[in-house]
């Protein structure tokens, strides 16, 4: 099938259907801008509003949800645009780039030899491509059964189905715990939940947390249906093997000291048929990287993009809002999306609260990141077996090797001996590849030199080629 | 009403509409489908928001499509891959 | 602060100066590779380690291109072919009308006067090499002497098989400048943290090689002549040997500055299946041209249909040193004494390195040159303004 061009010129296209996405769509649109919205996921609401595409099971995954007032007001201002032929559900964007009317953002929908392009063009751009689940290796992780914590709650707000009947819930961070009390309350059992981060992590921290009471009550809420089902959850805790025949069969626990490196004489074997780990997250940067904007690192050791204010990103026209400029939740995402959405749309920023709020969400989010660290002694409990890049079956030992052939970076590393080569092209190892090399070679970490991937979504040949004017048939 | 479902290697399997393959193979407990190419390991689900492409499978004889994502559809032929699921085609 | 002072300075740890490092270090010399990146991370890591001899027509850059040929498979015997991962895989040149048929038979009879080894293939025969191949071409020419590597194992191993010969390579630094003695003779190499002494200086900084011999007092006119390479999802192998279309030959040795495309088709060992080629002199734009990789895909399956269903994972663009007249810059540059050049390979720098790097070593030592390295004089363009 050909490419679906489209004169059309939106005054905003937004890529993201996720809370900042929604947030910076509605905002546009009710200043009176031709808003488009293009987002990969079937139904709106990004990975946090993960909502089931049917009628029947939608019902039944409601408990799960929070803040659903504020999904609800922006998915009524979607359907306005929606009317209005700008939202692109199901289309994954596989490149952005110009042209003489401003934007081109190219994206992939249907299925098989059925795939097609379509194209959407706009004269602003709002990214918000949101974040997935940072993982770490560790022996075993590979194993069916072992899935991210983010996989686990996808499948429960999005499917209706629990990943398995006896979970251990392991990483770090506060997302682990809806997590585990969503699976409680849909009749798993949870056999623990496993904190690497110290139970008096957040007390440095009590300024952001007090001005931050809501996400405390969020937090407090699942605690106490944690409790109610009698889930244990145990700090300075970590996976130190996944096992079994095939599938996952058992959990090899470990506490750990300060530093989080484990205590001799602490292990402990479960039996458990689903792991979800976790450990923070990562912002999926594939499109901004492909428009030249400006990245940094932040706190949490992610690469995320440089933003203004008004969340303008380093390149004009191109806005950047929610985990993309820095991992900080829902809410943050919401606010950062409602600027980004009045500015795209031409409009100031005259609601001073909305600033405040953006302030006061962001310092929360850095006492997050410093609450829930991820513990670098991950690396002493790998061994050269371990798996490192899931999709090439590099091992520790095998990426090791690259250093003797004098590679000094991530990069090198993968050239030389395949990390991140493969299908997710680094998505799932580049921060441990990243950080591993740093670690054997004494250089800084490297994510910069992993997360270009200029091609963000792989496409058919034959859908690439089919809009080639030289072409046959 | 029957229960729509579709096959997985020539087995029925039932499905709620607006869950993904992926998440009807789970619910079915049926926790891997894929054949890694160069060690043979089994994989399924991983980060279940296509992400990873470790949920492979062979969907009405097409390989590697993202079982995480592809919505489950009534008569759907739903197989598991060996490797690259492109044996056919070595030379 | 100043280094330990080397016989040898070689600026850029691309394959050029792998090749360099190596040879000067075999020659007996004491050797120091700079680069500001890592070890091949530059158009080495960009391009798909073809070492061909099909696409040239009989001259100098054949006849480097056979010797350096011979000199690969010399490294294999030596070190191992795995530490390159070296295919004897062969090229096949596939002619997309009668016309391009009857030019690619007379092109290969000349080649065969000049030592390379051709084999025409009739239209059967192309299934026969190929079973993927679309039906209905024409026939083509089979070249058993081309060879692939992996290009940045291929520079990383050159680079070790150095050090292990007491060369010192250092990434991450800058070459910022040169000192030079009361004689106008270079006497070191400054970087942004430190200066090396050195008896003399090799700029093998391939694309970059025009600022950085700037750098060194010496200019030479290497310009970047971007291309894209298609990467496809992982396949078991499919495809034998390098395949490419016969209009290739033309646009390599083509002057025009605007877009020029050719299927270029390969298999890897790491499954993946390479797609090229374009060349565009468009600086060093990065930015990724869809129009570019939209007619790369359309060329590659019309050579090889099954890839219509085939999934692009990623693509990638290099910038190959260009010279005005597609010839590298090997030797001494006559205006500073202590600096040679050894870059502007365009897209032939795998397969011309071992060469090149002999060839410096041999005009380093003074012994007898591998082949005649006039026409790679690095002064030839500075002539020419005369």
């Amino acid at each position: 099938m050909d490419t679906s061009r489209s004169d059309r010129v939106h005054d905003v296209v937004v890529i993201g259907g996720g809370p900042a996405g929604l947030a910076a769509a509605g905002r546009a649109a009710a200043l009176g801008a031709d808003v488009a919205v293009v987002d990969a996921a079937v139904m709106p609401g990004g990975q946090y509003w993960r909502q089931p595409a049917g009628d029947v099971l939608a019902g039944s995954v409601t408990h799960l949800h929070h803040g659903l007032s504020t999904y609800r007001a922006l998915t009524g201002q979607l359907a306005g645009i929606a009317a209005g032929g700008g939202y692109y559900p199901r289309h994954s964007v596989w490149t952005v780039g110009r042209d003489e009317s401003g934007f081109v953002v190219r994206a992939l929908t249907g299925t098989g030899a059925g795939e097609y392009e379509v194209e959407i063009r706009g004269r602003r751009l709002v990214l918000a491509p949101g974040a997935y689940d940072r993982q770490v290796p560790f022996p075993g992780w590979d194993l069916p059964g072992v899935m991210t914590a983010g996989g686990v709650q996808a499948l429960l707000k999005g499917h209706a189905v629990t990943a398995g009947q006896r979970v251990v819930v392991a990483g770090t961070g506060p997302f682990l715990l809806p997590v585990a009390a969503g699976l409680a309350e849909s009749g798993a059992t949870v056999v623990g939940v496993l904190e690497a981060a110290s139970p008096l992590a957040w007390a440095r921290h009590a300024g952001a947390v007090l001005r931050n009471v809501g996400k405390l009550g969020e937090g407090a809420g699942y605690a106490r249906a944690l409790a109610r089902h009698r889930v244990p959850v145990r700090t300075r805790t970590a996976v130190l093997e996944a096992s079994g025949d095939g599938v996952l069969e058992r959990v090899t626990t470990v506490r750990l000291d300060r530093h989080g490196r484990a205590l001799p004489g602490t292990r402990t074997t479960v039996e458990a048929d689903t792991l979800a780990v976790g450990w923070g997250f990562t912002p999926q940067l594939e499109l901004p990287l492909a428009l030249g904007c400006a990245t940094r690192v932040d706190v949490d050791g992610s690469l995320v993009c440089v933003v203004d204010d008004e969340q303008r990103s380093s390149v004009a026209d191109v806005f950047i809002a929610g985990e993309a400029c820095g991992v900080g939740g829902a809410d943050l995402a919401v606010t950062e999306g409602e600027i980004a959405g009045t500015v795209a749309a031409g409009a100031a920023v005259t609601d001073r609260r909305l600033l405040r709020r953006r302030a006061a969400l962001r310092r929360f989010a850095v006492a997050m990141h410093a609450a829930h660290p991820v513990p670098s002694a991950w690396m002493e409990r790998l061994t050269d077996a371990t798996v490192l890049c899931r999709c090439e079956e590099v091992t520790v030992g095998r990426a090791r090797e690259a250093l003797l052939l004098g590679a000094d970076d991530a990069r090198s590393a993968k050239l030389l001996t395949r990390p991140g080569m493969g299908w997710c092209q680094g998505r799932v190892c580049g921060y441990a590849t990243s950080c591993l090399m740093s670690a054997w070679s004494g250089r800084p970490a490297s994510p910069a030199s992993m997360a270009a991937r200029p091609v963000a979504a792989p496409l058919r040949l034959g859908t690439l080629a089919a809009a080639d004017d030289r072409a046959p048939g | 009403m029957t229960e729509p479902s579709f096959t997985f290697d020539g087995r029925p399997v039932p499905f709620v509409a607006g869950q993904s393959v992926g998440a009807a193979l789970m619910a079915a407990g049926i926790r891997s489908w894929r054949t890694t190419r160069v060690e043979g390991r089994l994989r399924g689900l991983f980060c279940g928001i296509g992400m990873c492409f470790d949920c492979l499978l062979v969907l009405d004889g097409r390989p590697n499509e993202r079982a995480c994502l592809v919505p489950a559809d009534t008569g759907m032929r739903v197989e598991s891959q060996e490797g690259t699921g492109h044996g056919h085609l070595a030379v | 602060m100043p280094e330990r002072g080397t016989d040898v300075v070689v600026v850029g740890a691309g394959i050029i100066g792998a090749a360099c490092a190596l040879y000067a270090a075999r020659a007996g010399l004491s050797v120091t590779v700079l680069d500001r990146g890592s070890v091949g991370a530059g158009t080495t890591s960009r391009c798909e380690g073809n070492i061909l001899v099909s696409d040239k027509g009989a001259g100098p850059e054949l006849d480097l291109a056979l010797a350096s040929r011979s000199l690969w498979l010399e490294l294999a015997a030596e070190y191992g072919a795995d530490r390159f991962e070296l295919e004897e895989k062969g090229g096949l040149v596939v002619a997309t009308g009668e016309a391009g048929m009857a030019s690619l038979r007379r092109f290969a009879v000349g080649q065969g006067a000049a030592g390379v080894t051709a084999e025409p293939v009739t239209p059967d025969g192309l299934r026969a090499h190929e079973p993927n191949l679309a039906s209905g071409l024409p026939g083509g020419v089979y070249y058993p002497q081309d060879l692939q590597v992996q290009p940045v194992l291929a520079a990383a191993s050159l680079l070790a098989a150095a050090r292990d010969l007491g060369a010192r390579v250092v990434t991450g630094t800058e070459v910022t400048g040169a000192a030079r003695g009361a004689d106008g003779r270079l006497t070191a190499v400054h970087t942004r943290d430190a200066t090396y002494p050195a008896g003399a200086v090799v700029n093998a900084a391939g694309t970059w090689g025009g600022d950085v011999g700037e750098r060194l007092g010496g200019s030479v006119p290497v310009l970047p002549r971007r291309g894209f390479i298609l990467v496809t999802e992982p396949l078991p192998r499919v495809i034998r040997h390098k395949v490419y279309s016969a209009d290739y030959v033309e646009n390599v040795a083509s002057d025009d500055a605007g877009l020029e495309t050719s299927a270029v088709i390969e298999g890897t060992r790491g499954g993946t299946v390479l797609i090229g080629a374009s060349r565009e002199r468009v600086g060093f734009d990065e930015t990724l041209s869809v129009e570019v990789l939209r007619r790369l895909a359309a060329q590659a399956i019309r050579l090889f249909p099954f890839l219509a269903d085939v999934r692009l994972m990623r693509s990638y663009r290099g910038f190959r040193p260009y010279c005005p007249d597609h010839l590298p810059v090997v030797g001494h540059d006559r205006r500073v004494q202590g600096l040679l050049h050894a870059c502007g390979h365009e897209g032939a720098g795998i397969g011309l390195a071992p060469a090149t790097g002999r060839l410096i070593a041999d005009l380093l030592t003074g012994a007898h040159p591998l082949v005649d390295p006039g026409p790679f004089d690095p002064m030839r363009f500075a002539m020419e303004d005369v």
